[in-house]
């Protein structure tokens, strides 16, 4: 399966999301008006790593800004993050969440994503 | 009598502005905006905090007025143009920014726009927080891509309520004015 790697631009994140090593990076900005177009090669390329995926699969978020209408299609990836950790027995899979040390709302975001979710996150504090 | 949209915003586009836009919003607008309310913090070196939460504001205000402007019938457009929007954003004191905007809107939107600002405005924190997480979950997207969260998650951020007001431009037009406090 080949690596999904999308170059980031003023208003989307840089993705990088390699099959081999079970590793799915998206950082940066996500804040396009229209999300669902910018997300969906990185939702169909989820469906197709949820067939064989890696044995660990390491995700790392760390996102400066995002947008509401990111904030859903975001949602999307980690549901079907939370498909292949069920599929795998409910393990091998775990989302890192970077924050800024001061910026608390983005903590929030990702405590959210948390309680909806059935899928291990960490909160890891970023140093300015 | 129609709403004085000019006289409204000269009194609004007073003080100590960051930026002010009278004229037609789009999404290469917004980047460019947005590029400029960043560099404009950056330079009165606000703390991080505030910094963030204004640029966040920003995104989800702008984008929100991209989302929701109805364009008002041709001889309206044809004085405004299209996809007209006008906002002030601007510092009040100390850790305290405001950003007020305008846009047309259909009458048929006033009722929901309402409901969804009143509800917002009477909830406490923590309602303010399920309530984003409910939208947040619903899968709904509009046609524009906007996910309907944006009035909720600028809100839960500020901690401040609304200031709107819906004034009457032609029998089924109205320039809807919201005004979003923003401070640490």
């Amino acid at each position: 399966m080949e690596t999904l790697s999308l170059q980031g631009s003023p208003k989307t994140p840089t993705v990088e999301m390699n099959a081999e090593n079970g590793v799915i990076e998206i950082k940066g900005r996500s804040i396009p008006e229209n999300s669902i177009d910018f997300y969906r090669p990185v939702v169909e390329w989820l469906d197709t790593y949820a067939e064989s995926p890696a044995k660990i699969t390491q995700v790392n978020i760390q996102l400066e800004y995002f947008n509401t209408s990111s904030s859903k299609c975001i949602l999307d990836v980690f549901k079907k993050l939370e498909n292949v950790f069920k599929k795998n027995n409910e393990e091998g899979v775990t989302i890192n969440w970077y924050y800024e040390e001061d910026d608390e709302d983005m903590l929030e975001a990702g405590e959210d994503y948390q309680s909806i979710l059935k899928i291990p996150f960490k909160m890891i504090e970023l140093e300015e | 009598m129609e709403f004085d949209i000019e006289e409204w915003y000269k009194g609004v586009d007073q003080g100590d502005v960051i930026l002010s836009h009278y004229g037609a919003i789009s999404p290469d607008a917004i980047t460019i905006m947005l590029n400029e309310i960043e560099y404009a913090i950056n330079e009165r070196n606000e703390k991080s905090k505030l910094r963030k939460k204004v640029y966040n504001v920003m995104i989800e205000a702008l984008q929100n007025l991209y989302h929701h402007t109805d364009d008002p019938p041709k001889n309206v457009i044809d004085k405004f143009g299209e996809n007209f929007a006008t906002f002030v954003l601007k510092k009040e004191s100390d850790d305290n920014y405001s950003f007020t905007s305008g846009n047309f809107i259909n009458k048929n939107r006033i009722k929901f726009l309402k409901d969804r600002m009143d509800q917002i405005n009477y909830l406490n924190s923590e309602e303010l927080k399920i309530l984003y997480k409910l939208i947040l979950n619903n899968n709904e997207f509009s046609d524009k891509g906007g996910g309907g969260l944006g009035l909720v998650d600028i809100a839960k951020r500020t901690g401040h309520e609304y200031n709107y007001s819906f004034n009457n431009y032609t029998d089924k037009y109205y320039y809807f004015c919201l005004k979003i406090t923003i401070s640490t």
